[in-house]
């Protein structure tokens, strides 16, 4: 007893207590995420069946699961590579939008917790049923913004449609690229304002921790509003760019097409082997993604603190 | 008010210097005069510039902002309406958002399938309750990991990050092997003789959120962890010299001091928790317990019980189905918002 309380110093007090804070998550950190995770990889190494009363077996067939996901497969490679396309298309989109709107909505107007009541709506109705039935009623509304995207597709239409447009630029000389990218974004301006709830309120938060003083004296040394966006506002935002930026490609990835496949080849086609190894393999590439793109924005962050 | 000054000033120094001229020769008035018309007339321009500079970025983000706020409330308006359209208004092409014949049977049907006032009242419990689960688990560990060093931290604070990052259909398999026979190291099975299926029932999500690792927990942990590093480490030393415990320190002044994140982190758990489908598609959990899954059957069965096959009047249900779903969120988002949204600014989501 004695020795035992010679060596619970105050220190050690407190890390056992800290400890004993995160246990109930660590226990469930071990039991659900890295034994699930263990449990995925031997999924997609083997070929499971269902026994009957709930339990199953394994066999082990090596990497034939992923030889047949890439090689075989009808539609997993076409699928992951546009979901990850929009994922690269979107998450600028969505990262500059948001603080371009959080920027305007922390100005103070008449009506401004209306607007950000507003602004927060989609994150309240993003249930799965509530999504569908509003892209149907989006698509029902004649004249509003999907009709933008109707258009671009019968280019026939005659007179000064998108199409005469998209034209104009491109004899301008504008690379085909830059036109398809913009004219991309303008036609998915819906999803764009729905996805980006959260990411708006995050940069409102942001741009009031940045202290006052910063813009007078900015303002006193002269410079202009479009300098101190970029020499005071842009840096202090930086930070919160890269939470943006996970939180973005995290959400569009759980609800892009990938998710689904994995989704129905599991439980509607029972072949759960083959379902983990497109989980896997696309978590993989989305946390690769992740790395990159954050390592290449934490390069470039300026930490106040 | 500038300019005003400044032409007062201007008057004053065109008199002195007026009577100053006017010893000397009348030739020099003229001009003078017509210096101070100039800087008179550059003032004005100065000010209407500005003026009508204000005026274009104001009009610019008035439209903005209506129009993107048009493209959020767009379909929210069109469900809405088009939730009140008889059959008749829906054939009509004449009729656009405001119905002539407006009914409430799509209502009465909706309602009666929904079974709504049950399904509502066992929905609210469930994500009440979790959502209390929710906040109480992920201060503590945000607490823990905030405040307390102990061996490892970096690295387990990295595991908190990896479960946001990892989506969770990654690991929506395992998960439901481990609930179809669920089992603690072998006790139940001790006991009873056969390991328990706990699916269909909302135990396993109880289980995953009391153990920290429900619905977006990683992400409600972060959010703590980040208010309370920001917390003055004072407050704690006072009670700690005033012979306060650790535990009495946190549930009865570290949480009050986190109000604002504890607001923040209840509402988003509570309106994630009441959308979600996903966990409860997984989990087979009742559609009467989880309302925005009883929402998505609700055409199949007005189909098959009013023998209504047209897929277009079927879709007018849903609307109804749909504003009924949204009204408890709405009304509960509309009293909480006030404090969410300060709550967001002085809650430190932001690092």
């Amino acid at each position: 007893m004695k020795t035992k309380k010679k060596f619970l110093t105050l220190t050690r007090k407190r890390s056992i207590v800290g400890f004993i804070f995160i246990l109930p998550w660590l226990i469930g950190f071990i039991w659900f995420y890295a034994r699930s995770l263990v449990m995925s990889v031997q999924f997609s190494l083997s070929d499971l069946t269902v026994a009957t009363g709930g339990g199953y077996t394994l066999d082990f067939v090596g990497l034939e699961n992923y030889i047949y996901a890439f090689r075989v497969h009808a539609s997993y490679k076409q699928v992951l590579t546009t979901s990850i396309g929009n994922m690269l298309i979107d998450v600028p989109l969505i990262t500059f939008f948001s603080l371009f709107m959080a920027m305007l909505l922390n100005q103070k107007f008449k009506g401004r917790t209306l607007v950000r009541a507003i602004f927060f709506l989609p994150v309240i109705l993003n249930s799965g049923a509530i999504v569908d039935a509003m892209d149907l009623a989006r698509s029902m509304m004649s004249g509003g913004i999907t009709s933008a995207s109707a258009e671009m597709a019968a280019e026939t239409s005659g007179g000064v449609g998108i199409a005469y447009y998209i034209q104009m630029f491109s004899s301008l000389g504008i690379p085909q690229v830059l036109i398809e990218y913009v004219s991309g974004a303008v036609s998915r301006i819906s999803d764009i304002v729905n996805a980006s709830g959260v990411q708006i309120i995050i940069f409102i938060a942001a741009l009031q921790s940045i202290p006052t003083s910063f813009y007078e004296v900015a303002k006193i040394e002269g410079s202009t509003a479009y300098e101190t966006f970029w020499k005071v506002t842009f840096p202090m935002v930086m930070p919160h760019i890269v939470t943006n930026v996970v939180y973005t490609v995290v959400d569009s990835f759980t609800n892009s097409e990938v998710v689904d496949l994995a989704y129905t080849t599991a439980f509607t086609d029972m072949n759960y082997g083959l379902s983990s190894v497109f989980s896997l393999c696309s978590t993989a590439i989305t946390c690769l993604i992740l790395v990159i793109v954050c390592g290449w924005i934490q390069k470039r962050t300026f930490y106040y603190n | 008010m500038g300019a005003s000054a400044n032409a007062k000033a201007n008057t004053k120094a065109e008199k002195r210097n007026r009577a100053k001229e006017q010893k000397k020769t009348g030739s020099p008035e003229k001009l003078l005069k017509s210096f101070t018309q100039d800087a008179q007339f550059i003032n004005d321009m100065t000010r209407w510039a500005v003026n009508l500079k204000k005026f274009v970025l104001f009009v610019f983000q008035l439209i903005l902002i209506v129009g993107v706020c048009y493209v959020i409330i767009g379909p929210v308006l069109g469900i809405i309406s088009s939730s009140f359209f008889s059959n008749s208004d829906y054939y009509n092409p004449m009729v656009y958002l405001i119905p002539q014949e407006p009914t409430l049977e799509r209502y009465k049907l909706a309602f009666q399938y929904l079974k709504y006032g049950t399904t509502v009242r066992n929905s609210l419990i469930y994500s009440l309750s979790l959502m209390a689960i929710q906040v109480f688990v992920c201060s503590m560990v945000g607490y823990g990991f905030a405040r307390f060093d102990f061996p490892f931290k970096k690295v387990l604070f990295g595991c908190v990050v990896v479960m946001i990052v990892i989506p969770t259909n990654t690991i929506m398999l395992p998960l439901y092997m481990t609930f179809a026979k669920f089992d603690v190291f072998g006790i139940i099975k001790a006991v009873t003789g056969s390991a328990v299926n706990l699916l269909s029932t909302p135990i396993p999500m109880y289980i995953m959120t009391v153990f920290g690792c429900g619905l977006r927990s990683g992400l409600y942990i972060y959010i703590f962890n980040q208010f309370f590093r920001g917390l003055p480490k004072e407050i704690e030393e006072a009670a700690l010299v005033d012979g306060c415990g650790i535990w009495y320190t946190y549930f009865r002044i570290m949480l009050i001091n986190a109000l604002p994140s504890v607001v923040t982190v209840a509402i988003f758990s509570m309106v994630w928790q009441y959308n979600d489908t996903f966990y409860a598609k997984l989990f087979l959990i009742s559609d009467n317990i989880v309302i925005s899954k009883k929402i998505s059957t609700i055409e199949a069965s007005i189909s098959n019980v009013e023998k209504i096959y047209d897929p277009s009047i079927l879709e007018l249900y849903l609307d109804a189905g749909i504003v009924l779903v949204m009204i408890p969120i709405v009304i509960i988002y509309v009293l909480l918002q006030k404090q969410f949204i300060e709550g967001v600014e002085r809650s430190g989501i932001v690092g």
